[in-house]
């Protein structure tokens, strides 16, 4: 009946206007799915038994269906949706969030002006409302098990492991007392005042005059957290600044500690009524509990998946599946335990990555990176899907005065509590924050999903306003996400709030970062006192001393902070290089023609008999020359082997880069070495090879290309791949060399030999060049190393 | 001790007005002072040297070295001192202090320069205003003079392509006869501008009681 469905709308489909533009097109593709999926969860809502009544409400979409019960012998076709019901559904649902995204985008205006959550939760609505119509039950998505176990860890891993820890542990004090002591005066304030109007009004007794005060007490802590899935999701589209970023996001991810202590102190005594001083005192025990214990249960499972990866060097394909797996467990260890999961997931990334990301491949790093971002990314859709599909759904019970008086609370709390709290976190802080910083905070804080699935837990039986809570809580929701969300951006560019510098991080920055750590520590030693410089000077050597060999295989273990982000920064260059079709040049962040010739000191060029001077290579040669390379490049790039599971494990593709490095390397001093030709009598010295290079030579057991002169007499092209002290760096321009300083530890790689003055009368100026280009393509063509195939071979005829 | 401490509470006064530290930190700063110099009135390189804290320091020397530059005393003197007395240390110590909620822009700016001159002082070894290449390498030799011989390697390319940085930001076009000198001031700043200096190189100086001062010796 799907199947069918699906043939008769693609059947309309071209039927339609086709002068339509893509996005029309697109749009239109989106809504026939969202009306199949409204069509198909009714299908499985009310589930196959009753086939008539399936029959009754599949009615405008289905017409074309026809069941294909005929009376044969032998069913040659039949249709078992129940057997696949689950698994379809929710593919149908991840479908959906999906192309709500891709539709989002193609709709050009409306993404800059509403941010994506409030869009799917529309969309959400319209589901529900679709289904609703439908005259169907809405399935129970906002099941809190599945938003728990499911929906939520991808976006805490994903948050957790690509959070920036520098300015996180930087900022940790004021982190946390926005965090606890925030939560807490939120919770405490809201439910109180609202335990107060709920208790007025005298005249007309409402149903209000029911509610005590722990149940108010219960729903103000649910609703004073401030959520990190909707703070992720209006954040990330308005790029502030990373202090504020981090503060409002830590914030909410440090929260949940509170959270978690708050609700279950709540619930458990608001069936009795009355909470006495030991179990304040207690629950004030149990915070300090979940929260260490959370973070503690984070960093045992990251440290194991830091050691796990240390020996994974043979088995490289399952890399990422054990950073997913490790974090997963700690979380649900965490939660097994009634401690805070989110704490437990954002340890374990952070705990984890440092010492993972220096074992692990490029390639798993990049599968690590990008599933990670997929599933945050769908998880988020869905969430903001169901939280709308919910709304339509649960049972409502509006009650004006309750809910606006939350509303209102929630801002006047949110407000109050950050002024007070930065009143007193600005006497310890050195960059203060200012008013606009405040505003930013304050208004940042939006509640999401978390307290709707919390508001969900509640048992209806003890808790019979639960109703009424859970409007409350979503009219919140959706006023922070609408309102705040929407307005948010606009604001930021009114008060001209400092944005996210979107420079990459260059090696001075680099360079100077790590002085500046050192000289801090050093001037405070000098002063005497033991700040936070030095503590984080222990730790670090405590690090490098002790963790980091343990955790990290092999020679990497040694390897300073600076020289792996260059090395880092190298590779990324590499890669940009290759995806950019092979330019020679370093591509630099503002185009320049300034090469490493620009700042070595100039040698004096010695006195050379003018006999020996070197050819001046023509414009044309040079461009010619300069073709081949380029041309080169790219069919190396192309000729990477297409691979299977196998020859994954030994990773072609790292193998070519740093081929292509080497190649790289060899290329540009080459290249600088036929413009110096032409300005130069001498050829200066090669800068050093990179310890990139250097590393991938004695990693992958080099070959050398090696060209055993035959005679001086002719241009070689000699690319030599042999490290700097092995014999096979025969040096072709001895006679030169002989003439000035011997910079002989220095490897020469590509270079061009001037014929010197005896030619031979059987090699014209053409044949040699053409020699040339010939000696040039095939030392370049030849893919990667071989063994027997180069190594002793000259490439002389 | 009554006139002496009324005669050093004056001295004071004046250093309060000069590197705008308050009292407190002054007296604070000046014990330790006294602390380091075996209770002499200046402070020679062997004193700063003796502190263990700093053994493990890659660039004590440098720090070392800063506090006898004469560049560090604003007073547009070059060369270096022999022995500094409590006003020079107080100088060097004063390109530490954080801004306040009440800087203004203006002087966010002049402190962030001042900043950034003494890191550029701390590089620029011959003091002829600019860093050249050779002066570079030594600043990132340093830096990795912890980590053996894979530092050493590393040094040279890196502060090749450093300097290769600076040079392509600031001097986008160079014909390839063109030499680039050295990093001059003006090209530190663009390069670092990104770091915001003013809220990074700083540390906190006590006000309080002095009690911890005696755990760094």
């Amino acid at each position: 009946g799907v199947s069918c469905f699906l043939q008769t709308a693609c059947q309309c489909l071209p039927g339609c206007d086709f002068g339509s533009s893509l996005p029309e097109r697109a749009l239109l593709l989106v809504l026939v799915l969202v009306f199949l999926q409204g069509s198909v969860l009714p299908l499985g809502a009310a589930s196959s038994p009753d086939v008539s009544h399936q029959d009754k409400t599949d009615n405008h979409k289905v017409e074309a269906q026809g069941h294909n019960y005929t009376k044969k012998a032998f069913p040659v076709l039949s249709i078992d949706y129940h057997y696949i019901q689950t698994p379809f559904e929710i593919s149908l649902w991840v479908l959906l969030a999906s192309l709500m995204k891709l539709g989002f985008h193609l709709i050009p205006r409306l993404s800059s002006i509403v941010p994506e959550s409030c869009l799917l939760i529309v969309v959400g609505l319209l589901v529900g409302g679709l289904i609703k119509l439908a005259g169907e039950q809405v399935p129970p998505v906002m099941n809190t098990r599945l938003f728990f176990l499911c929906l939520l860890p991808p976006i805490i891993l994903d948050a957790g492991y690509f959070l920036p820890i520098r300015p996180f542990m930087e900022n940790l004090g004021t982190i946390l007392m926005f965090a606890v002591v925030g939560t807490l005066w939120n919770a405490f304030f809201i439910g109180g005042l609202l335990y107060a109007v709920c208790q007025i009004q005298p005249d007309n007794p409402s149903s209000l005059h029911q509610i005590e005060l722990l149940p108010c007490l219960l729903f103000g802590s649910i609703i004073s957290a401030v959520d990190p899935v909707a703070v992720l999701a209006v954040f990330e589209e308005i790029h502030i600044n990373e202090l504020l970023h981090i503060l409002v996001f830590g914030e909410s991810l440090l929260n949940d500690a509170v959270t978690v202590v708050l609700y279950h102190l709540f619930e458990e005594y608001s069936g009795i009524g009355t909470v006495s001083v030991l179990d304040g005192f207690l629950g004030v025990i149990s915070f300090l509990v979940v929260a260490l214990g959370g973070v503690l249960v984070g960093a045992i499972y990251g440290i194991l998946a830091a050691f796990t990866s240390r020996f994974t060097s043979h088995t490289r394909v399952i890399e990422p599946l054990f950073v997913f797996v490790y974090s997963y467990m700690a979380y649900l260890s965490a939660e097994m335990f009634h401690l805070s999961g989110i704490m437990a997931l954002i340890a374990c990334g952070a705990v984890m990555r440092p010492y993972v990301e220096a074992n692990i491949s490029h390639k798993s790093h990049t599968t690590i990176k990008y599933f990670l971002k997929m599933w945050s990314s769908v998880s988020e859709t869905l969430i903001f899907i169901f939280l709308g599909v919910a709304t339509v759904d649960g049972p409502h019970n509006w009650n004006w005065t309750f809910v606006t008086v939350t509303v209102i609370l929630c801002l006047v709390a949110r407000v109050i509590g950050v002024v007070g709290l930065t009143y007193v976190i600005n006497k310890f802080r050195i960059v203060k924050l200012t008013t606009k910083d405040q505003f930013i905070v304050a208004y940042g804080g939006l509640r999401g999903a978390i307290a709707f699935s919390l508001g969900f837990l509640l048992d209806p039986a003890h808790f019979a306003m639960r109703e009424m809570f859970l409007t409350a809580i979503i009219t919140v929701i959706f006023f922070t996400v609408f309102v705040q969300g929407m307005t948010i951006k606009p604001l930021v560019e009114l008060l001209a709030v400092k944005k996210k510098q979107e420079a990459k991080r260059s090696i001075n920055e680099e360079i100077h970062t790590q002085f500046l750590d050192h000289l801090l520590t050093g001037i405070e030693d000098i002063c005497g006192h033991y700040g936070h410089h030095h503590w984080k000077d222990k730790l670090n050597r405590f690090n490098k001393k002790y963790v980091k060999k343990c955790l990290i295989a092999g020679e990497r273990s040694k390897e300073p902070q600076l020289i792996a982000f260059y090395h880092k920064m190298e590779m990324k260059q590499a890669i940009e290089l290759v995806e950019s079709g092979g330019g020679v040049k370093l591509p630099a962040a503002m185009p320049s023609t300034v090469s490493m010739q620009n700042i070595q000191p100039k040698k004096p060029p010695p006195a050379l008999p003018p006999e020996r001077a070197l050819p001046q290579l023509s414009k044309g040669r040079e461009e010619e020359i300069r073709k081949i390379l380029r041309s080169n490049l790219q069919r190396t790039r192309q000729r990477l082997r297409s691979y299977n599971r196998h020859t994954l494990v030994a990773d072609p593709y790292e193998d070519g880069l740093n081929d292509f490095l080497i190649k790289k390397q060899k290329i540009i001093e080459l290249e600088k070495k036929i413009t110096e030709m032409n300005n130069y009598l001498t050829v200066p010295s090669a800068p050093p090879d990179s310890p990139t290079i250097t590393r991938a030579r004695l990693a992958s057991d080099p070959q050398a290309y090696s060209v055993k002169p035959t005679s001086d007499s002719v241009p070689t092209i000699q690319v030599d791949l042999a490290s700097p002290q092995s014999p096979d760096s025969v040096n072709l321009m001895d006679e030169f060399r002989n003439a000035r300083q011997p910079e002989q530890d220095e490897d020469r790689g590509l270079m061009m030999k001037p014929p010197s003055e005896a030619k031979g009368p059987k090699r014209p100026e053409d044949a040699e060049g053409a020699k040339d280009q010939q000696r040039l393509m095939r030392c370049l063509s030849d893919p990667g190393p071989s063994a027997d195939e180069d190594e002793d071979e000259p490439f002389l005829p | 001790m009554g006139a002496s401490q009324t005669h050093s509470e004056h001295k004071f006064q004046d250093l309060v007005d000069k590197t705008g530290f308050s009292l407190e930190q002054i007296i604070n700063l000046h014990k330790r002072f006294k602390q380091l110099s075996g209770n002499e009135d200046t402070i020679s390189r062997e004193n700063l040297d003796s502190i263990p804290a700093l053994a493990t320091n890659p660039i004590r020397k440098q720090i070392i070295e800063a506090f006898f530059d004469k560049r560090n005393q604003r007073q547009d003197e070059v060369g270096s001192f022999h022995e500094i007395g409590f006003e020079q240390f107080l100088m060097v110590m004063s390109h530490f202090r954080p801004p306040t909620l009440k800087t203004t822009e203006e002087e966010r700016e002049v402190m962030r320069r001042e900043k950034l001159r003494f890191l550029f002082n701390m590089h620029d070894t011959d003091s002829d205003g600019t860093i050249t290449l050779d002066e570079y390498r030594k600043v990132v030799e340093e830096l990795l003079s912890k980590s053996g011989a894979i530092g050493l390697e590393a040094a040279k390319a890196i502060a090749d392509a450093a300097m290769l940085e600076v040079a392509s930001t600031n001097v986008p076009h160079m014909e390839p006869d063109e030499f680039y000198e050295g990093i001059t001031f003006e090209h530190f700043e663009q390069i670092l501008k990104g770091l915001e200096m003013e809220s990074r190189m700083h540390i906190r100086f006590l006000d309080v009681n002095t009690t911890t001062m005696h755990c760094g010796k």
